[in-house]
């Protein structure tokens, strides 16, 4: 998996790109998040646009991740779901737990509400 | 009339692996192969793989422990419609009736035990059985024919 970050007024956008499976893009997303969380940046934004495959331990390292940005105080959102990572988050009905946009602006705008 | 038809073009797939995770995606790569000239929908074939995905990394990851001196042991085939998969390990075995359920709230934001209730999500039919020969065996499976229907003839 490849990860892109940059800022966006504040907001951290997380790019990711590839698989986020077991052995391959799990611990490199839990990496990635941990060290915005630990230099202190609050407002996350997953774009899971060119996310191509997630399993049970990439779903794990995403609310894991969910987790430790709200227990500091933040808020960690999703971006741009493809359908069948959105499928897989709402069978396991942790479509309720994140908040997800469709659009960019719309979810920057958010963390400002 | 389905029980008359051949078994699979391709198959039975029998295979012992060493239990790493890259073994995965040739696995997945295998049962495509077997699916591939049945008119399977991609949604479902999707589906399927990633139910064999969550079984192999199962048996890797909690059957052995990732321990690569061990084996995991498959079988796949497709047999009057049915795609049928068995996965064993070399670990000690576990209750599947004592796993969590993923779906109870106080297991929601859980960063694990989710693994099993997505393979039950995407197939027909799951069983665990400690095999003779020692380990757990899971066996997944799908009947592609029945779906194929509910597709064509949509309620």
């Amino acid at each position: 998996m490849k990860t892109n970050v940059r800022d966006a007024g504040g907001v951290q956008v997380v790019e990711l790109k590839g698989k986020i499976t077991i052995g391959s893009g799990d611990v490199q997303l839990r990496e990635t998040i941990n060290k915005l969380v630990d230099s202190g940046k609050k407002n996350i934004l997953v774009d899971m646009n060119e996310v191509t495959t997630i399993d049970s331990s990439g779903i794990g390292e995403l609310v894991g991740c969910y987790t430790s940005v709200t227990n500091k105080g933040g808020k960690l959102k999703l971006l741009h779901l493809p359908p069948k990572i959105n499928d897989v988050l709402t069978v396991t009905q942790l479509i309720t737990v994140f908040d997800v946009y469709e659009s960019e602006s719309e979810a920057l705008a958010s963390y400002r509400g | 009339m389905s029980a008359l038809r051949p078994t699979s073009k391709a198959g039975p797939i029998r295979m012992s692996l060493s239990s790493r995770f890259e073994n995965i995606e040739m696995v997945q790569h295998l049962c495509s192969k077997l699916l591939e000239g049945r008119e399977v929908p991609e949604e479902l074939r999707h589906w399927i793989l990633m139910a064999l995905r969550e079984a192999l990394a199962n048996a890797i990851k909690h059957g052995n422990q990732q321990d690569s001196s061990k084996h995991v042991h498959l079988e796949m085939d497709v047999v009057a419609d049915t795609l049928a998969i068995s996965i064993r390990d070399e670990g000690p075995g576990f209750d599947p009736e004592a796993v969590a359920d993923p779906l109870a709230p106080e297991n929601r934001l859980k960063t694990s035990g989710r693994g099993i209730f997505y393979m039950r999500t995407f197939m027909d039919e799951i069983r665990f059985q400690r095999h003779p020969a020692g380990g757990m065996e899971i066996v997944l499976k799908k009947n592609l024919g029945a779906i194929n229907e509910k597709e064509e003839n949509p309620a």
